[in-house]
C-alpha cells in the first residue's frame, strides 16, 4: 500500500492536484483521499505490486509529498 | 491584475512585480545550493546506474525533501540508493527552470514549465516550513505576530509563498 501522511507545509488544494495527476483519479476521489489525510493524519492512495508502489512512491516524493510503503500483509 | 497566476489557452500567466522576482530568485537559487545533484557512489559501475547515498540526511529539510519510503531502515535504504539521485536531479531540473523563466511583468508559461514552478515553490515551503517548524495554524501566528519579531519576514514570505502556490493550482486545474 502507499500511504500519504499529513504535514502542515501541502497545500489541500496541491496535495488534490497531485492525486488527481498522478494517479487519474477523479476529483472527487482525490478531494476525499485529501480529506482522509488532513483530517485523519493518512490515508492509503493506491495499492498493487511493490515494483508499483515503489514506483507510486517516488513520483509523489517528486511532487513532495510525504508517502510511505507498507505491505499488506504486515499492518 | 495582482501578482500570480491565471489560466492561460496552452498553459498558465505569470505576473510579478521586479522585487518579487528577485525573492523567487534568491530563494529557488538557495535550493539548487541546499539539493545538490544526485550524489551517486565511489564506485564506477554504481556511479554509471545512478545508485546513491543509502542514508537519509541529517539536515531537517533535506530529509523532509528525500524522505524514507519504509519504516524498515534496510527497506528504506536500498529504495534511497536507487531512487534518491533521480529525485535530486528533478527537483534541480524544476528550479532551473523556473530560474529561466521567472521574469518581471506579464510572461506566458507552458504547462509543463508551470508544472515545475508549482513543484518548485513547493519544495522552497518545505525547505522554509520545515526551518520554520511551521504549523497548520500558521496564519493565526502571523496575525499576532509582531512585526518587530525577528521571524516576522520569513513567516510573511512563506506566507506570500502560500499564496502564489495555491493560485498556480488553481490556474493549472
Amino acid at each position: 500500500m502507499t500511504i500519504v501522511w499529513n504535514d502542515p507545509v501541502n497545500l489541500m488544494s496541491y496535495v488534490t492536484y497531485v492525486f488527481q495527476t498522478v494517479f487519474g483519479y477523479s476529483k472527487e476521489k482525490a478531494e476525499k483521499l485529501m480529506m482522509d489525510v488532513h483530517h485523519k493524519g493518512k490515508a492509503v492512495v493506491s495499492s498493487g505490486t511493490r515494483e508499483e508502489m515503489e514506483r507510486d512512491v517516488q513520483i509523489l516524493h517528486s511532487y513532495g509529498l510525504w508517502a510511505t510503503l507498507q505491505s499488506d500483509s504486515v499492518k | 491584475m495582482s501578482s500570480g497566476f491565471k489560466t492561460h489557452k496552452n498553459g498558465v500567466v505569470a505576473e510579478f512585480e521586479p522585487a518579487e522576482v528577485s525573492i523567487l530568485r534568491s530563494l529557488v537559487s538557495q535550493m539548487l545550493g541546499l539539493v545538490e545533484p544526485g550524489q551517486t557512489s565511489d564506485d564506477p559501475l554504481e556511479r554509471a546506474l545512478g545508485i546513491g547515498a543509502a542514508e537519509p540526511s541529517s539536515d531537517p529539510v533535506l530529509a523532509r525533501l528525500f524522505p524514507s519510503a519504509y519504516e524498515d531502515a534496510e527497506e528504506s535504504a536500498e529504495f534511497r540508493r536507487y531512487t534518491e539521485a533521480t529525485l535530486r536531479d528533478g527537483k534541480r531540473a524544476d528550479a532551473q527552470t523556473m530560474l529561466d523563466t521567472a521574469k518581471p511583468g506579464r510572461s506566458e508559461l507552458t504547462t509543463e514549465q508551470a508544472q515545475a514552478w508549482m513543484r518548485s515553490l513547493n519544495d522552497v515551503r518545505l525547505a522554509l516550513g520545515t526551518r520554520l517548524e511551521v504549523t497548520e495554524e500558521i496564519h493565526d501566528e502571523i496575525a499576532m505576530m509582531s512585526e518587530d519579531d525577528p521571524r516576522y519576514p520569513a513567516y510573511v514570505t512563506y506566507d506570500w509563498l502560500t499564496y502564489l502556490q495555491d493560485s498556480l493550482v488553481r490556474a493549472l486545474w
